[in-house]
């Protein structure tokens, strides 16, 4: 069912709209992603979601009823829980900073021992529990921070670049914890980040936001693999983009000029159709030789390497094949075709890798 | 949080408590006096406002600033009744109309003090014309109150009377302190001054100053009660001044004045005028 | 040097002989202090957390106002209530003038800003998003309020004290405004002022020592209170 629906969202700072927001909604239970740039507008959209900051235009409601007015936000305010890119914790035990919602609510002392000690527990901090907050290393504060979340029990979770501020290890592990937490509490949440790879982790739905604009929103599937322009596409890793022209078609396949070079996609076309398309790196296959008639890749180019960068467990390799191409192979497989700036290689994808985003006539 | 809010109102009744205390009928029952810091310092005052308290029941607020703010307190009625000693400005006063009823009362006097060894040889001229023309004359240092004070105006009269203008001149200096502060900074500089004898009986045991010359009838400090007019200023308590008037002039109180000082400094601090004519004095 | 321990043993005369009048000047300072420390510190506190916490327009010069405001020449301060409290003056139906009450007034006055200038600098060195994460939590307004002044407990207790520094020992205003008056508004400041002008400076030196001892034994009670409450 739907939790939340935003409507007509317009959020506007020093004159400026900083965040317009046709329609937002999140269902019980999914976690939806919201990744974008730095300063695409994504916190802002958050708070105002979570009424913490007054929109200029747009409606909210929650379960199915309209929220306005302060008192009725509140009532609202006290369904959800928000965990910031900073632990944000006061200056006192970590106990009291994890129990802090709850003696806001009023509840009574032996029932917030309990809830507290469990869910130190599950979040792996009870030995911390009577340090001082202010003592913590980020990991571990940033464990605090989701413990006073997860805590109240909310029925909808917002976070904001949890994980910006911590260093890799700690990330990860908090990562890995989190994403089982949630399955398990079945708790909806709405996740901003800039790092693809955590949404993919947790999300269920993804939104793409820049300029304070919502550009696509759909299943990770559909978002990474078939975005709907450039700057998603960009903004979710399908480095390689082009445009070409239709030359011939047949039967659900079309044969398309780019730069001199031919490549097949799939698709009902036109002859003299523009499309411009894109390809996901990890569909990228190099090899020394071009993969032969006895697979299934219709692509075949020769390229040239122009640049090898290493991307933690991979390394991109972004080639020339008439028009720029970006590869992603794993480190064993760079060694075992000694992949070096200049030398030709060639490059293959299938045709179904070949994702169109706008056709038209010229 | 509940004893925060016991704290509020306690501290909201005492507020209350006070105000509740100087509105209302509180106006009739002060009177507001306004003298002289110097006759505020002999101490006098300690001892009749008690007095008149107890016997009338006002409320007697002592307002001790310069002559000339007392004056100036009483032109624009701020102040019930005037107790001061600074007759030309005072005859003002009552010739524009603001002061009625004004009464002698008292009289105290200036000496002059200074150092034991009396660098100018000052001690045994007749009148206090010389002793200043003297001073003048050995430019030795002279310190004055300079802050238009009763002591301070009665300061240049003399000077003016002994034909000299002393300004600017590099023996003179001016303190603008108050008396007993004067009288130590003359000690430390061992310097001349002006001052009433009641402050000086008061500190001379911590002084470095002799009394070099008195009684020059030119030396009298002559004190007068002065109501203000309610004609002029309705708002003031006239009843209570005039009960307070009434009172420092009584003989009862001529008679505590009389005898004022006598026990703690051996001589008297004032002497008790009222009835008499200001000409009749000192003699 | 004899005049300083001739003030010290007087001042210990004073205070074990009981002498009633110094103890009633005593008492009043600390009355008057008190009361005016405390309403600067609802009227400081309360009024320096809203404008941290709000923006609207023509903040920033409110924001000067107040700056400017701590300081303040409390003699000015003093100048005007009395001009204004006068019996002919706007507000001289209420017979304030020369009263403790006037002193209160002008001391709170003189104080208020003082405590809502550093208030306002604490409240907002607090962490931006801190209210954000207080009213997730689904706090009440009232409830966010408090929990910020806790969390800037340290610098305000630091405003309170320099807010009573301010007033305790101030002596313009509260001789312009309470007239001095023996046994009525007559405090320590006050009655020294009037002691040294008189010449009699052992008393003055005993009365200034009494008024030291006070303000070292109330800061140290607000300094336990700020310290025992640092992060350790």
């Amino acid at each position: 069912m739907d939790l939340l629906v935003a409507e007509g969202i317009k959020v506007v700072r020093g004159g400026k709209v900083v965040v317009e927001v046709e329609k937002f909604v999140v269902r019980s239970g999914e976690t939806v992603a919201l990744i974008g740039p730095n300063g695409s507008g994504k916190t802002t959209l958050l708070m105002t979601l979570a009424t913490l900051l007054k929109p200029m235009e747009g409606k909210i409601s929650f379960k199915g009823e309209l929220l306005h007015g302060f008192s009725q936000a509140l009532h609202y305010r006290r369904q959800l829980a928000c965990v910031f890119q900073e632990p944000l914790l006061l200056d006192t035990t970590v106990f009291h900073n994890i129990a802090l919602g709850l003696k806001i609510r009023g509840m009574p002392g032996g029932e917030i021992k309990n809830r507290v000690e469990n869910y130190a527990d599950l979040f792996n901090i009870t030995p911390l529990l009577h340090r001082r907050a202010r003592k913590l290393s980020s990991g571990e504060a940033q464990r605090v921070s989701l413990a006073r979340a997860f805590v109240l029990e909310p029925e909808i979770l917002f976070l904001d670049e949890p994980f910006a501020n911590l260093d890799a290890p700690s990330r990860e592990v908090l990562i890995d914890d989190l994403a089982c937490i949630l399955k398990k509490k079945k708790v909806a949440a709405l996740f901003a980040t800039h790092d693809r790879s955590e949404a993919v982790r947790f999300a269920d739905r993804m939104a793409v936001m820049t300029g304070g604009k919502i550009l696509q929103i759909g299943s990770c599937e559909e978002v990474l693999n078939h975005p709907i322009n450039e700057q998603v596409a960009s903004f979710v890793g399908m480095d390689t983009t082009f445009w070409g022209k239709v030359v011939s078609v047949k039967d659900g396949s079309a044969l398309i000029a780019v730069s001199q070079k031919l490549i097949e996609i799939i698709g009902y076309f036109e002859v003299g159709d523009i499309v411009f398309c894109g390809i996901r790196p990890e569909q990228v296959i190099l090899s020394q030789s071009p993969l032969g008639k006895d697979t299934s890749i219709r692509n075949n180019l020769p390229a040239t390497v122009v640049e090898v960068s290493p991307r933690g467990s991979f390394y991109k390799v972004t080639l020339d094949c008439g028009f720029p191409l970006t590869s992603y192979v794993t480190t064993r497989s760079l060694e075992e075709l000694s992949v070096k700036v200049g030398m030709s290689l060639n490059a293959s994808f299938k045709a179904t890798a070949v994702h169109v985003m706008k056709h038209g006539r010229p | 949080m509940r004893h925060w809010k016991c704290l509020f109102v306690v501290i909201a009744i005492l507020l209350m408590g006070d105000l509740g205390e100087s509105l209302g009928a509180a106006g009739q029952r002060e009177v507001i006096l306004a003298t002289t810091t110097s006759t505020q310092d002999s101490g006098l005052l300690d001892l009749l406002i008690p007095l008149f308290e107890k016997k009338t029941g006002y409320f007697v607020k002592t307002i001790a600033v310069g002559s000339g703010q007392a004056i100036a307190m009483g032109r624009r009625g701020e102040a019930d009744i005037l107790l001061v000693h600074s007759p030309a400005a005072e005859e003002h006063f009552v010739k524009n109309g603001f002061g009625i009823n004004r009464r002698l009362v008292m009289h105290n006097d200036f000496v002059i003090v200074g150092p034991p060894e009396d660098p100018a040889k000052i001690k045994g001229l007749k009148s206090v014309a010389e002793v200043f023309k003297r001073i003048a004359a050995e430019g030795k240092l002279f310190l004055s109150r300079g802050d238009n004070s009763g002591t301070h105006v009665k300061e240049k009269e003399l000077w003016k009377a002994a034909g000299i203008n002393p300004e600017k001149k590099r023996w003179y200096q001016e303190t603008g302190l108050g008396m007993g502060e004067t009288l130590n900074v003359a000690a430390e500089k061992k310097g001349y001054t002006l001052t009433d004898r009641g402050t000086y009986l008061a500190l001379r045991k911590n002084l470095r100053l002799v009394l070099l010359s008195e009684r020059d009838e030119r030396l009298m400090n002559i004190y007068h009660v002065i109501e203000v007019n309610p004609a002029k200023w309705p708002k003031v308590n006239a009843l209570g001044a005039k009960a307070f008037a009434d009172f420092i002039v009584s003989q009862e109180i001529q008679e505590v004045i009389r005898h004022f000082g006598k026990e703690k400094y051996g001589e008297a601090l004032f002497y008790p005028d009222a009835g008499k004519k200001v000409e009749e004095l000192g003699k | 040097m004899e005049l300083l321990i001739d003030g010290f043993l007087k001042a210990f005369g004073l205070l074990f002989s009981m002498d009633r009048e110094v103890f009633s000047i005593t008492l009043l300072s600390l009355y008057v202090s008190g009361l005016a420390t405390f309403i600067s510190l609802v009227l400081g506190i309360t009024f320096g957390t809203l404008l941290a916490l709000t923006e609207f327009r023509g903040r920033n010069f409110l924001v000067s106002l107040i700056n400017t405001g701590m300081g303040l020449p409390p003699v000015v301060v003093g100048l005007f209530i009395t001009i204004f409290l006068w019996r002919n003056g706007p507000l001289g139906f209420m017979h304030l003038l020369y009263t403790p009450t006037a002193m209160i007034v002008a001391q709170a006055i003189i104080a208020t800003p003082i405590v809502m200038g550093i208030s306002l600098a604490a409240m907002q060195s607090l962490p931006q998003k801190l209210r954000f994460q207080i009213l997730s939590l689904g706090a009440t307004r009232f409830q966010m309020f408090w929990l910020l002044v806790r969390e800037a407990k340290l610098s305000l207790l630091a405003a309170v004290m320099a807010g009573f520094g301010g007033v305790i020992s101030e002596v313009g205003a509260s001789i312009m405004v309470g007239g001095n008056i023996k046994g009525y508004t007559r405090v320590l400041t006050t009655a020294t002022v009037l002691e040294t002008s008189k010449g009699n400076f052992d008393i003055a030196i005993a009365l200034s020592i009494i008024l030291l001892f006070l303000v070292y034994l109330i800061n140290l009670v607000l300094t336990l209170i700020q310290q025992r409450e640092r992060p350790r």
